[in-house]
């Protein structure tokens, strides 16, 4: 239990101003992206390197207080929210470049780091860091790592996920554990390097990163396609990566979507349409410029009615920020905007669109959908209002099913934004009791009190329903 | 959930039901919580704390409103410490409107607190009340602000050191005032100014109070600039202080009060556009619809005189001739811009004063490193946050010396005198100069008469 004892300890480590358990702190700290979860910590704790961080988890266990480790809390899962109280550790100050190794393409970050802040700072030096979530412009690399989180570029190059090289992170005792380094291969035991990506805070405290980087694509082009017809354009997914073309960006936006974003970033995008997307190819100008006609004569065949290719760097950087501000312009539609991540194999993109618009008719609530359709990860959006209680609980039974379709139709329950506190009651569907078993057992072998970020990831109860096996 | 601590009983209470009277809810609820404002906040850069962003302040003012927390002392501080940049608006792609929360709190707070400093709140009621709403006091105290300092008054003080026993923060404001007239515009050069050429429309030159005594050269090239850019202009002597400062400190009584006045002024001329040179009065101006859109009587010409309302670069640029602007120096002259933060993120003019800028043959224009972030002027929030406002102001002239730039233009009367603060503090009255954008683009006008 949180206590003035405690207090006094974690000053003793922190220096009095970095803990601290005034009302203020506390209901800043009690929230994140995600909509309608708010729960107030303890205390709110600053940490300034990885001694600190060792040194506070003991004092932590010893007392068997919680802890929730978070960056800039823009995840949509509620993984940040501390449900169970205790302390909430927040990373900001932890926030620099320790090293570009620029022999062997990698860098060296602290956790608390500005995403943004860092691609910028690697393009500069010629490199690329091709990991780009939405919310790159708030986010840290560090919640990025433990959210695993994806992105625009996801597609071709992959998510946080494929560039992480090695970590150093810090268990719930206390202990401080390295894995993997400046390796391209390493396989030496079970790759915990890849185990914690993802792991939500909850199985150790990660302190420090080791990134790839990469050499920086020298030519890129920007389209936009637009359909009267929303399948035309979903089947126009599915036809370009079966034509072995894997562009950099695939985004789908549909008409309610285009409307919000156009709204926020006056681009003059065509209301009238049913469907856009949003096409980036990128490498040696050559084979992009062969990549964007070939597109193009897909999209035609598909009968797209417009399509235009964005005349400056400017223009298509414009374009691109415009649709990351997709999730949060939708609030302009209704008070609650509630945002899922349903994933399919990029096969099945025009079914899941299909079968959203359906749950949303049979449901009777409103579904706005956009995503990064080219890796199959759609966001299904609800505009809604948390005061209609009973609303809400259509939005809820129409997520439900959203989900079952999605893991019917081969996908997954969420694609990047992590299980968290939302999608706990359904990690069963996707990973089955006994994956369930499994993950609690590497729960355990971490930690075993259940400190870190209690609540998240496992639920105490799966919901109930027969989920047809994957076809 | 920790205990809310206790305070003096009474105020707390009317205080949290005063919050929810006035807050609007369906705003509160509209933030998303994305996050996406907080790197355009400057308290938040500044101190990378939650509280001290936009999403952690509507958050502390949702908590409020929802009973979580007590709004203490602390949250009426975190409340003022907000500079009302507005920057988060543009930045919000759920488009809360976070301008109208902090007003709507921090005149919550205005009618419970106890707390400001002796001297703000004297100051503030005498300028308020006494001051801002008379056009003639504020001519008289711009003659006796002449007085001073023409008289060698003002060497004497500085000399004397009896500027010692005021604030800091006012000592260095007293340094850098410019030479105040007893006069105003329409004492200068009259009411009405026919267009230079073919007439394109009829304007109505909001003079603001300060401006008009401490700028009133600015008001004088602002009506030459429009003239020659084909407006008719009109002055209505009627017009009073646009109310910006009562609204942003929590008086929206007394806002209320001059923007019927102003309304008035301003509709029995039947102008088409109203146009203002001070980005914080213009802000307001255009948002004279909101201050009174639940007032029946006044709705419809709040909301006709705010969609008239604009920045005299904006109107220039989109609806005028724009004049021919040659440097007269040889020499190759250096400009920057200080975007005043309610000029670019209320007004959205930020694009209409750099293409003007960029007009003026023989002159460079250099885009300065953050310059639509605030300086720290921010209405009084120089006088009241003396400590960010300063952090602010250092960081600000790290940007513009890296300029190199001789002329330092803004767009605002609180900007402009900040600026030159921050020159004289940083000792660089040598290298560069703050000038108004008007004033610089009228001296710079290549066939002024």
């Amino acid at each position: 239990m949180w206590s003035d004892i405690v207090k006094k300890e974690l000053q003793g480590i922190m220096g009095e101003q970095w803990v601290k358990d005034d009302p203020q702190s506390l209901v800043t700290h009690s929230y994140d992206g995600t909509p309608m979860l708010q729960s107030l910590p303890d205390a709110v704790i600053y940490p300034e390197n990885t001694a600190q961080v060792s040194e506070t988890l003991k004092v932590l266990s010893k007392y068997m207080i919680p802890v929730v480790s978070r960056g800039s809390g823009t995840n949509l899962c509620g993984g940040t929210v501390p449900v169970q109280g205790g302390v909430v550790m927040v990373m900001h100050r932890m926030n620099r470049i320790l090293e570009i190794d620029l022999q062997n393409l990698t860098a060296t970050v602290q956790p608390g780091l500005n995403t943004k802040q860092f691609i910028t700072h690697v393009e500069g030096m010629g490199l690329f860091y091709p990991p780009d979530p939405s919310s790159m412009a708030i986010s840290t690399i560090g919640g990025n790592i433990a959210e695993g989180s994806g992105g625009l570029r996801g597609l071709k190059y992959g998510t946080t996920k494929d560039y992480v090289l090695g970590l150093e992170a810090v268990l719930a005792n206390g202990e401080v554990i390295r894995t993997g380094g400046k390796l391209m291969k390493d396989v030496a035991g079970y790759d915990l390097t890849k185990l914690l990506v993802g792991s939500e805070g909850t199985l150790a405290v990660i302190t420090e990163a080791t990134l790839k980087l990469v050499p920086p694509p020298k030519y890129k082009k920007t389209m936009l396609a637009m359909f009267k017809d929303i399948y035309g354009a979903a089947r126009t997914v599915s036809s370009i990566i079966e034509n072995r073309i894997i562009p950099a960006t695939l985004e789908f936006l549909d008409r309610p979507t285009i409307r919000v974003v156009d709204d926020f970033a006056k681009l003059g995008l065509p209301l009238d349409m049913e469907a856009i997307l949003l096409i980036e190819q990128d490498g040696d100008m050559e084979s992009v410029e062969r990549d964007i006609a070939r597109i193009e004569e897909i999209c035609r065949s598909e009968k797209a009615e417009r399509i235009q290719v964005a005349e400056s760097e400017a223009e298509a950087l414009k374009l691109l920020t415009a649709r990351r501000s997709a999730f949060t312009a939708l609030a302009r539609l209704r008070p609650t905007t509630i945002l899922e991540d349903a994933t399919v194999p990029r096969s099945k993109i025009a079914d899941m669109v299909l079968e959203i618009n359906k749950i949303a008719l049979k449901h009777n609530v409103q579904i706005c959908t956009f995503g990064h359709a080219g890796d199959g990860n759609l966001h299904p959006t609800a505009t809604t209002d948390a005061r209609d209680q009973e609303e809400i609980h259509r939005v809820e039974a129409a997520f439900e099913d959203i989900f079952e379709a999605a893991i019917r139709l081969g996908g997954t329950i969420t694609g990047e934004h992590g299980v968290g506190l939302v999608k706990a009651p359904f990690l069963e569907w996707k990973v089955g009791a006994a994956g369930i078993e499994v993950m609690k057992g590497i729960k355990q072998a971490f930690d075993p009190h259940q400190l870190l970020n209690p609540g998240k990831v496992f639920a105490k109860s799966s919901r109930k329903r027969v989920v047809i096996e994957h076809g | 959930m920790a205990e809310p601590k206790t305070m003096e009983h009474g105020m707390t209470v009317s205080l949290v039901d005063t919050l929810k009277n006035k807050l609007d809810y369906d705003q509160l609820t509209n933030c998303m919580r994305c996050g996406f404002c907080l790197p355009a906040c400057p308290t938040f850069r500044e101190t990378g704390l939650e509280a001290e962003s936009p999403r952690g302040r509507i958050a502390l003012m949702k908590a409020a409103v929802d009973g979580i927390m007590q709004p203490d002392a602390a949250f009426e501080e975190q409340m003022d410490h907000c500079l009302a940049c507005r920057a988060c608006e543009p930045a919000c792609p759920a488009g809360v409107k976070y301008g109208q929360l902090i007003e709507q709190t921090r005149d919550s707070i205005e009618q419970h607190t106890v707390r400001h400093r002796w001297w703000v709140k004297s100051a503030r009621k005498m300028a308020f009340e006494g001051l801002f709403p008379h056009p003639r006091r504020m001519r008289l105290l711009g003659g006796a602000l002449k007085f001073y300092q023409k008289s060698g008054l003002q060497k004497l003080t500085q000399g004397t050191g009896i500027m010692n026993l005021f604030p800091d923060e006012l000592k260095g404001m007293e340094k850098i005032m410019p030479e105040a007239t007893g006069t105003g515009v329409i004492k200068e050069i009259g009411v009405r100014h026919p267009a230079k050429g073919e007439k394109i429309a009829t304007v109505g030159l909001f003079r603001g109070c300060i401006m008009d005594i401490m700028f009133t050269g600015t008001n004088v090239n602002t009506v030459r600039l429009l003239t020659e850019a084909g407006f008719e202009v009109v002055i209505p002597d009627e017009q009073t202080c646009c109310g910006a400062l009562h609204a942003h400190s929590g008086e929206g009584g007394g806002a209320k009060k001059l923007a019927k006045s102003n309304i008035r002024a301003f509709k029995d001329l039947g102008v088409d556009w109203i146009v203002s040179n001070a980005g914080g009065c213009g802000a307001l101006l255009i948002e004279y619809d909101h201050l009174l859109h639940d007032d029946p009587q006044w709705k419809d010409d709040a909301a006709w005189f705010a969609s008239r309302a604009v920045d005299v670069a904006k109107l220039v640029v989109e609806h005028g001739r724009v004049p021919y602007f040659e440097a007269d120096s040889q020499a190759g002259v250096r400009i920057t811009y200080q975007d005043s933060c309610h000029v670019r993120n209320v007004m959205k003019s930020s694009e209409a004063p750099r293409k003007l800028m960029r007009s003026v043959e023989g002159v460079q224009f250099v885009e300065m490193e953050d310059s639509d972030r605030c300086c720290g002027s921010a209405g009084i929030y120089n006088l009241t946050q003396p400590d960010m406002a300063g952090q602010l102001l250092d960081r600000k002239m790290d940007c513009a010396k890296n300029t190199a730039a001789q002329y330092m233009i803004t767009s605002n009367p609180g900007c402009l005198l900040q600026m030159k603060l921050g020159i004289s503090k940083s000792g660089m009255e040598n290298e560069m100069k703050a000038v108004h954008l008007v004033d610089f683009l009228y001296e710079n006008m290549a066939d002024k008469k």
